[in-house]
């Protein structure tokens, strides 16, 4: 668990985490992944004027969460946390995941 | 078994509290996921009524201004940006510049906001608010999509509101040394909520936004 | 000793919380602390003013129902009655009530640590919650009166109504946050501040309880505070997403509503069934049976508790295809809850049974609580629940939950922990005299709904035919023998409180971390953070130390004489 045994992640925490420690901050890994999630909105905007139909809001939802993975694992650093927050990210996420296509069940039955 | 002792002469006790970075971190993340939950009560209302009422939906979206929503859009990022190097110049002990991003992602914030006065003025004008002269002629579909753009918007800028406080006060306690290369946890909290914000306005940006 | 620890005697007692000088003087000393334990006994001390305002409520409600048509009151205020009755049950009482109270005194003992993770928001919640609790009682008196449209404030009528919704609901707003810190505090205070040797599956079961109550917390009670909010934004600007005449869709406020409000009956009930599986092993004087199981299981509902919501809307218009997903789920949800009464009942098989107060209140749970549980399975199945849906049927199914439920298991727990807050015993004659009365009042009470919920007596109607009569006679006959037996419990304790006798640091024979610190405990808990080497419920050591201490008072007193 993660404050008496030896979970190691890339932060390998001495003192089981009670001080925080900068482990190899960087300045430029930071700029590229603006860069990407700049060029993933251009994308999304040049996307949306293409008529798709249907699948146009999959698309844009996919990029969205393209560039919010980035944000998640780079610029709030779970990509080199400790193994339980990302569990909790994945619980939070299958929850309300869940809830929106249990409540679809109904709509899509009833507004045919 | 009370203690008939004469409290005046012990020592006062409080109880001590080890600082604890990973603790104070998880409980960020925990109330972060309480975000995500409120905000996510809302895109279901979204998810549905754009559902119910798609072409409406079209409709209405054609009176909001993309470049404005795409402009916006960058600066939020840009402002995740400058909040991770400000984290970055803290842990490399360079203060200096740890401010100056952090003064940088407090302005993009304020640009942020001005832009987003300036977009709901231009509507207000035009009579596009809940229960105003436009929306009376407008269908159900468009009137639930103002209905939702107006209160998801408004609560992202409230967050924004909280975030730049929030930011602020983690400036404040850099520069009087509270904060530093050593104990830098609660401006990484700061971030964290940033990012969030950032996060739920790169969904409602093309949701709102890019439907053509 | 318990746990594997070996206790050292001491010598000069350190004072107990309540006499440890503090930063703060007098009342401050209670306001403006951050020991877990006393804000645990603030909670305690309001909890028991809303409950009893709540329960009042109720004793009037019930006069009202012994004629039909008008007895007291009016039909208006019969409305905002069961409104008000409502929202300060299930939002001061019911929800708060055992983790609150109860996980914030015992919690972190049990754990091994000095407090919980974030002290300073442990006292905020507190605040939030006295003033929700405030401001839901101060709808009672100002402009257009209390609420009247049930606790659940659907819409559009809550759109519509021109009594006190938005006061109401922003009450219920706040009390939401500090429901929130509660449990994200918890949940830090859990993965952080085990001690050295309490891996996860050596923590008690009643811990368990509460980390799947905290994760309930965290992520559904946000949805209801954005419901709530938009129910205030609805009557402030008419923004139209519940309301038919813009385009509303009204039934989606029930599914955001009851998003929560399911997963919330399980914020009731967990945390009490995780102190029953502390009971039942102490009063057995045996391990629990099933310790995995258990923990597990807490997990497993806290879980499926998020998927069966629309049970609650089976007659409300939802498709079809969804009333069956639905009901499914409902089904499989009761599976837990099961495992843990049959783990209880073979924890009692071949025990050293001790019926004691707290027990006795257990006991009396797993009979009121399975009648409950049952019933609610044939509100679960389609076809049935079409006849009995908003009849009193479904009252009596959710009193039986929530009250022989939670609140059987919130009186167990306050006689069960009562020596460790107070350091004194309440007298064990009064209190199993008072429980058998609370149960005895709490049947005649409610049974007869399900019965002339089942003839077809609609729920929340102030008016009826005159067949149903009798049924409502008894009931409120019921109601007065269920309130004194309450307060019979009520004036023992605080006798208990005011003038028990001295008791030691474990009168009960308990084998998990709070009964090795004495009663009270001193303000950091231990003297020492203690090692633990062994699982929860491990009686051998007990037993062993026991006859060790025993020896040493024999020897003491012969050295005396």
């Amino acid at each position: 668990m993660d404050n008496h045994n030896s979970e190691h992640s890339e932060h390998s925490e001495h003192n089981d985490g009670h001080i925080a420690e900068a482990h190899h901050p960087s300045y430029g890994v930071n700029v590229l992944v603006w860069i990407g999630l700049l060029a993933l909105t251009s994308i999304t905007v040049s996307v949306s004027g293409i008529n798709l139909g249907s699948l146009a809001l999959t698309v844009a939802l996919i990029i969205a969460t393209v560039k919010t993975m980035f944000v998640i694992n780079f610029f709030m650093h779970l990509k080199f946390d400790n193994k339980v927050f990302k569990i909790f990210v994945g619980v939070c996420m299958l929850i309300f995941i869940v809830v929106l296509v249990l409540t679809f069940f109904d709509l899509t039955f009833r507004y045919e | 078994m009370s203690q008939n002792l004469d409290t005046t002469q012990q020592e006062i006790h409080e109880v001590h509290i080890h600082r604890d970075d990973f603790g104070s971190k998880m409980g960020m993340w925990l109330f972060l996921f309480t975000e995500v939950l409120l905000f996510g009560g809302m895109f279901i209302l979204y998810a549905s009524y754009r559902f119910i009422y798609p072409n409406e939906f079209v409709l209405a979206a054609s009176e909001l201004d993309m470049l404005m929503g795409a402009i916006n859009t960058v600066i939020l990022l840009t402002s995740s940006l400058t909040v991770v190097l400000g984290i970055v110049a803290l842990q490399k002990n360079n203060k200096k510049l740890c401010l100056f991003f952090m003064w940088v992602t407090v302005v993009c914030g304020l640009l942020f906001l001005v832009n987003k006065y300036f977009e709901w003025g231009a509507k207000f004008h035009h009579g596009i608010y809940p229960k105003g002269p436009a929306l009376q002629d407008m269908s159900e579909g468009e009137v639930m999509y103002f209905g939702l753009y107006y209160v998801m918007t408004g609560l992202h800028g409230l967050h924004i509101v909280v975030g730049l406080a929030f930011i602020g006060f983690v400036m404040w306690q850099i520069k009087k040394d509270v904060l530093t290369s050593t104990n830098f946890q609660r401006l990484e909290n700061a971030g964290l909520y940033w990012h969030l914000v950032d996060i739920i306005w790169i969904f409602l940006f093309p949701l709102f936004y890019l439907i053509h | 000793m318990a746990n594997g620890t070996i206790a050292v005697p001491k010598k000069a007692a350190e004072p107990d919380f309540y006499h440890v000088r503090t930063k703060h003087k007098g009342i401050f000393a209670w306001l403006l602390t951050t020991d877990h334990k006393r804000i645990g006994l603030m909670y305690l001390s309001a909890m028991t003013f809303f409950f009893l305002a709540a329960m009042t409520l109720g004793v009037l409600m019930r006069l009202e129902m012994l004629t039909p048509g008008e007895t007291i009151m009016t039909a208006q205020t019969y409305n905002s009655f069961f409104t008000l009755h409502g929202v300060i049950m299930i939002f001061l009482f019911i929800i708060p009530g055992v983790p609150a109270v109860f996980g914030n005194f015992i919690l972190p003992i049990q754990l091994g640590a000095k407090d919980v993770q974030f002290p300073k928001l442990n006292l905020m919640s507190w605040y939030l919650y006295m003033i929700g609790g405030i401001l839901a009682l101060f709808s009672l008196f100002i402009g257009t009166g209390i609420a009247d449209t049930g606790w659940t404030f659907y819409a559009p009528y809550s759109i519509r109504t021109t009594t006190n919704v938005s006061i109401s609901v922003f009450a219920a707003f706040i009390l939401g946050f500090s429901s929130i810190l509660t449990g994200l505090n918890f949940l830090t205070t859990i993965h952080r501040l085990r001690c050295p040797g309490m891996t996860w599956f050596r923590m008690p079961l009643f811990v368990w309880a509460i980390y799947a109550t905290s994760w309930i917390q965290v992520l559904a009670t946000p949805v209801i505070g954005i419901t709530l909010l938009l129910v205030i934004l609805e009557r402030a600007f008419g923004i139209g997403v519940f309301d038919p005449t813009l385009g509303g869709d009204p039934l989606l406020y029930q599914h955001l509503f009851w998003i929560y409000s399911h997963p919330a009956v399980y914020i009731m009930i967990l945390p009490a069934m995780g102190v029953v599986s502390e009971i039942i092993p102490t009063f057995s004087k045996k391990p629990i049976f099933g310790y995995v199981p258990i923990a597990i299981s807490s997990l497993a509902i806290a879980l499926v508790g998020y998927l069966v919501w629309g049970h609650h809307m089976f007659s409300s218009g939802i498709s079809d295809t969804s009333r069956v997903i639905f009901s499914l789920l409902t089904f499989i949800v009761a599976l837990p809850s099961g495992i843990k009464v049959f783990n209880w009942v073979a924890t009692l098989y071949k025990g050293s049974i001790e019926v004691t107060a707290p027990m006795l209140y257990t006991l009396l749970f797993i009979f009121i609580f399975s009648i409950g549980g049952l019933t609610g399975l044939t509100l679960g199945a389609l076809n049935t629940d079409l006849h009995l849906t908003d009849t009193y049927y479904v009252v009596a199914h959710f009193h039986y939950v929530m009250f022989g439920g939670m609140g059987l298991i919130f009186f167990a727990s306050i006689h069960y922990w009562f020596p460790k807050f107070y350091g004194k015993m309440y007298n064990e004659k009064v209190a199993k005299v008072a429980a058998y009365w609370i149960a005895i009042g709490f049947n005649t009470l409610y049974f007869p709904m399900f019965i002339m919920g089942y003839l077809g007596m609609p729920r929340r109607y102030y008016d009826y035919l005159p067949e149903y009569q009798i049924w409502h006679v008894i009931s409120t006959v019921g109601s007065w023998i269920l309130v004194s037996g309450i307060l019979i419990m009520v004036f023992n304790l605080v006798k208990g409180i005011r003038s028990g006798k001295p008791t030691t640091a474990n009168p009960w024979g308990g084998t998990t971390l709070e009964w090795t610190v004495p009663s009270p405990p001193p303000l950091e808990n231990f003297d020492e953070i203690p090692t633990v080497t062994t699982g929860p419920y491990d009686h051998t050591k007990l037993h062993e130390q026991l006859r060790k201490e025993y020896k040493v008072q024999q020897k003491t007193e012969e050295e005396r004489n």
